[in-house]
């Protein structure tokens, strides 16, 4: 699972380009609007290499991120079936994690120095991992709508141009099938089950509808850079259009549960085809993605425990003759 | 000491600031290329890599990255620096001419001849 990759909109788009071989450039860009990748040791500009390893790491780093929060039910998870399923389900996202650390680090960015990065909160990772997960429900919703929103973000990208990026999202996709099968499921057991268990899901749901919403980011400005971003398919839509596409295709699924959308403006308009909502509270967004949200800290000190206390394994187990070469593929 | 929804985070007492040496290089240890194989029978495939400190515990990380699903019955791993690759930019080394048919089942033909001598022997 995984969220947007967030861009600061205030970044400045002036001299992206400025200093690049043009010419090298123009073959750059003609190779991928042939629809060929591109490979980890060809020619590309500063800003593609710098986009691409933001975003691949910012999506790794969610990986293992989001791993927390649904750990948190495995434990607890009601019955045998629901813990193997969802030991499954979190050992496929640290999975995900590390296929993607290693299409970063083709870029020439190494593990640790993302890992480093991520633990002191200098990178980023989806925001929707900074809220709890309070009930068994919540796992539920999560592992159907959020996985669902991953899938839409990461089929569009896994057409993206970057070869290594392309080919660690359809392995990704392949198994995040198996995530929104697992969720819906849960959740229909839960709609159609005792009023207990539906009053249960439909709180999960209404405490999860703001970030859902956040999740695909706020609206692109249509800038100098999106445009250079998309030409380079480094961005394969816009943040709208993914909501748009998550509207359409999950909304009828969750009224068809009799579930009710905390949202009273939620309808699609006839006429234009597009679902009209009120707008996601984005200030609440900045904040959390800048650190003051309700696991932020947890989950940092969480992943440092982590490093720190397997640090003497792995030294234990380094070798003085390794050494290290950055990937091919 | 961290207060979590989490039982296992309440119980391993992590402090909240809890701020440590960063990683250093090698920390993650170098990284070998995985060649995966479904079935007997099949070409072993390349899959991508892992990172692991000696081979044997490249099998054991590959063995669950690669084949936790699905049909497997062997796996291959070898050290990224110890594999020789081409380089993209002479990709033209294998460009190949028209001329190149000699070497194809399909740049020889036949059965015109043959007919044609048929025929020739019939009349």
């Amino acid at each position: 699972m995984y969220g947007n990759a967030y861009i600061d909109p205030n970044e400045k788009a002036a001299g992206i380009l400025a200093g690049e071989d043009m010419q090298k450039l123009a073959e750059f860009e003609a190779r991928i609007a042939r629809g060929e990748k591109i490979e980890p040791k060809d020619w590309m500009p500063r800003e593609y290499r710098k986009q691409l390893i933001r975003m691949i790491e910012q999506h790794a780093h969610s990986e293992i991120i989001g791993a927390l929060p649904e750990g948190t039910w495995i434990t607890r998870a009601p019955g045998f079936k629901r813990k193997l399923a969802l030991m499954a389900k979190v050992q496929d996202e640290v999975g995900h994690g590390q296929l993607l650390y290693s299409a970063a680090e083709t870029l020439g960015k190494s593990r640790e120095a993302m890992i480093n990065d991520l633990i002191t909160g200098k990178s980023k990772y989806s925001n929707v991992f900074n809220y709890p997960a309070f009930t068994w429900a919540d796992a539920c919703v999560i592992a159907w709508l959020i996985d669902a929103g991953a899938i839409i973000n990461q089929v569009a990208n896994a057409k993206g141009s970057y070869g290594p990026y392309c080919r660690a999202l359809d392995r990704i996709c392949t198994e995040e099938s198996f995530h929104l099968k697992y969720g819906h499921d849960n959740v229909v057991t839960l709609a159609t089950g005792t009023p207990v268990q539906r009053k249960m899901v439909q709180e999960a749901l209404s405490r999860w509808w703001p970030p859902i919403m956040h999740f695909f980011g706020p609206s692109d400005k249509i800038s100098n850079h999106t445009e250079i971003l998309m030409r380079w398919k480094v961005k394969m839509a816009t943040n709208d259009d993914m909501r748009q596409q998550f509207l359409n295709m999950y909304v009828p699924k969750i009224w068809d549960l009799g579930l009710t959308v905390p949202d009273a403006k939620l309808s699609k308009n006839e006429e234009t085809g597009k679902w009209e909502y009120t707008e996601p509270d984005w200030d609440e967004f900045k904040r959390v993605i800048n650190g003051d949200g309700p696991c932020n800290a947890e989950r940092l000190a969480v992943r440092r425990n982590a490093e720190e206390r397997g640090r003497w394994v792995r030294e234990a187990l380094n070798t003085s003759e390794s050494k290290y070469m950055v990937p091919f593929a | 000491m961290i207060k979590s929804l989490d039982p296992r985070v309440t119980r391993a007492e992590i402090e909240l600031d809890n701020a440590i040496e960063p990683l250093k290089e090698m920390d993650q240890w170098e990284t070998f290329e995985v060649f995966h194989q479904k079935r007997r029978g099949d070409q072993h495939m390349h899959v991508g890599i892992v990172h692991a400190p000696n081979a044997e515990m490249a099998i054991l990380f590959a063995k669950e990255q690669y084949g936790r699903r699905g049909l497997s019955v062997n796996i291959w791993v070898v050290k990224t620096r110890d594999v020789f690759t081409t380089d993209y930019d002479d990709s033209d080394i294998f460009e190949t001419v028209p001329e190149k048919q000699y070497r194809e089942a399909g740049g020889y033909k036949v059965m015109d001849k043959i007919n044609k001598y048929k025929k020739s022997v019939k009349a």
